[in-house]
């Protein structure tokens, strides 16, 4: 049902873990999915200089997860925003399509925190920014 | 790469003495159990022995037997069966929040048709209280649906004090015994239950063979209309080779079944404890005397199922999950939520389903491995931090 570049990535994921002191932190997803996804990062000259990310959820999860973290490590933050979460899936050869929407979010993880840097950099918030993902398909709850 | 087959729940794999009486039935006797030639007598010479053997196994008369393609159908062919029969308008029908998906999507089928269905609530371990079913029960209700034990969680249900209750009032029974069949004593005299469902290929026979369990003077409207197979209660030419190898599967499992059910008690018993005292956070789910001997069903805490799954299968070891994410379906199972798991602990639910070839030294290899799977996990788990 998986890739073999999506086994690969769920694996072996790279840049697993939380940064300390992060610049910015973005966690999105929602246990009730099953799919949770936080990311830190750190900020040097308008480049994303450092990743990590922990994520609780399925293959396809943890595969987005790190592949993201590859794809927006050393770029702008504008680039990194404009990396989707379909450029995610096709990197790595696809995703089932039950797992598109439900455990395809690392790239609003990686936005989120973006956002959450700079708003840190204007003095707006001190904390951290957490989306809690609305599922559509759970049902009343 | 090493192998172990965790998942007989799911499918059980065919014995040689079972294939060895198929090949018989497709190559030699494959003639139509209708006609009257030889061939013809030769293939209901088989029809007859295996309706005796399965018939057997759950302490019923041969003619009380009804062939069905799978667990699904006999499902399908009691409760819609019934409808047909009694009427749907503003009947009533009971069954449990944890059945399996062939009785529960059958009533809310039903339902769009204009039956009420009640939906009886679990205990904590995923059980029936037989005290729920006499409060629901009303004039109008036609059947009582209650598996005898849980797919998921291995839970047994009362189904013998429901069906006295039911019997006082002149309401059928029918119990989905598929997963029970094989691994636990049943006679359905004992059970008192009037409609009750197996299946083949969960006892180390073919797939797309089951049967339903009519009581003498019951009757349900077949769902399919054709010839006069299976006393009008199934019309189609038999499937004869799945029949004759669902019977020699359902004798070699009466024959067996005491060492069978011993067997797999220990090695159920071994894998739960070894998993429970070697993964900090893990707990049982289903009751912990109660249920099947072949069920191990676990949540970790703060990992994902199809995560676990996916490892353990890269260390050659078959599971399951309740999580939504290994079954395309979109929610975590059913079964676990109406139990009152949060949907966090269903997420995180592995279903071990041992079987009779599987050993000691197998269930000490999953126990062996699944800690560090866990463990690895939940160093990427942003649930984990602070819980160690």
């Amino acid at each position: 049902m998986y890739t073999e570049k999506v086994m690969e990535y769920f694996t072996n994921p790279k840049n697993v873990g939380e940064l300390p002191d992060p610049d910015g932190v973005g966690t999105v997803g929602n246990p009730v999915c099953g799919d949770i996804m936080r990311i830190t990062i750190k900020v040097d000259g308008g480049v994303i200089s450092d990743i990590r990310f922990k994520t609780f959820g399925c293959g396809a999860a943890i595969a987005t997860s790190s592949m993201v973290t590859e794809m927006v490590k050393g770029k702008s933050l504008d680039e990194a925003m404009k990396v989707t979460n379909r450029n995610v899936a096709e990197a790595l050869g696809g995703l089932p399509p039950n797992k598109m929407h439900c455990s395809n979010l690392a790239a609003d993880a990686v936005h989120l925190a973006i956002k959450n840097y700079q708003e840190r950099a204007n003095g707006e918030v001190s904390g951290e920014r957490r989306l809690e993902h609305q599922c559509e398909h759970v049902k009343s709850n | 790469m090493r192998r172990v087959y965790l998942d007989n729940a799911a499918t059980t794999p065919v014995r040689p003495e079972v294939v060895e009486v198929m090949t018989e039935y497709m190559l030699k006797h494959f003639g139509n159990p209708s006609s009257v030639h030889w061939f013809g007598r030769e293939a209901r010479r088989g029809l007859d022995r295996a309706r005796e053997q399965v018939a057997g196994l759950i302490g019923a008369s041969p003619e009380e037997v009804v062939f069905t393609s799978g667990g699904t159908e006999a499902d399908n062919l009691a409760i819609k069966g019934t409808a047909a029969l009694k009427g749907v308008q503003g009947k009533h029908m009971i069954t449990s929040a944890v059945e399996h998906h062939a009785i529960l999507h059958t009533t809310e089928y039903l339902e769009k048709q204009g039956m009420h269905v009640t939906y009886l609530a679990v205990d904590e371990y995923g059980a029936v209280d037989p005290a729920g079913v006499a409060h629901a029960l009303r004039p109008e209700t036609i059947l009582v649906s209650v598996m005898l034990g849980n797919n998921e969680v291995g839970t047994l249900q009362p189904v013998k004090e429901i069906a006295a209750l039911c019997r006082e009032k002149g309401v059928y029974v029918h119990t989905d015994a598929v997963q029970a069949a094989g691994q636990i004593d049943i006679d359905v005299q004992d059970l008192g239950v009037d409609f009750m469902s197996i299946s083949s290929h969960k006892i180390y026979g073919p797939k797309g063979i089951g049967a339903l369990y009519v009581k003498k003077g019951r009757r349900v409207e077949p769902l399919a209309h054709g010839g006069g197979h299976e006393r009008k209660r199934r019309a189609g030419t038999e499937n004869l080779p799945g029949i004759v190898g669902f019977g020699m599967a359902a004798e070699l499992s009466q024959k067996e079944l005491p060492q069978r059910r011993q067997h797999l008690e220990t090695l159920r018993d071994r894998l739960i404890h070894g998993i429970l005292t070697n993964i900090k956070h893990s707990r049982l789910n289903g009751h912990p005397k109660h249920r099947l001997p072949n069920n191990c069903n676990v949540s970790i805490e703060f990992v994902e199922g199809e995560a676990m799954l996916l490892n353990l299968d890269l260390m050659g070891i078959a599971a399951s999950s309740g999580s939504a994410c290994t079954s395309g379906a979109l929610e975590p199972s059913h079964v676990l939520l109406a139990m009152g798991l949060s949907h966090e602990l269903a997420h995180g639910s592995l279903r071990f389903s041992l079987g009779r070839e599987n050993t000691a030294e197998e269930v000490d290899y999953v126990i062996a491995t699944l800690p560090g799977i866990v463990e690895r996990l939940r160093e990427m788990s942003p649930l984990y931090v602070g819980k160690e």
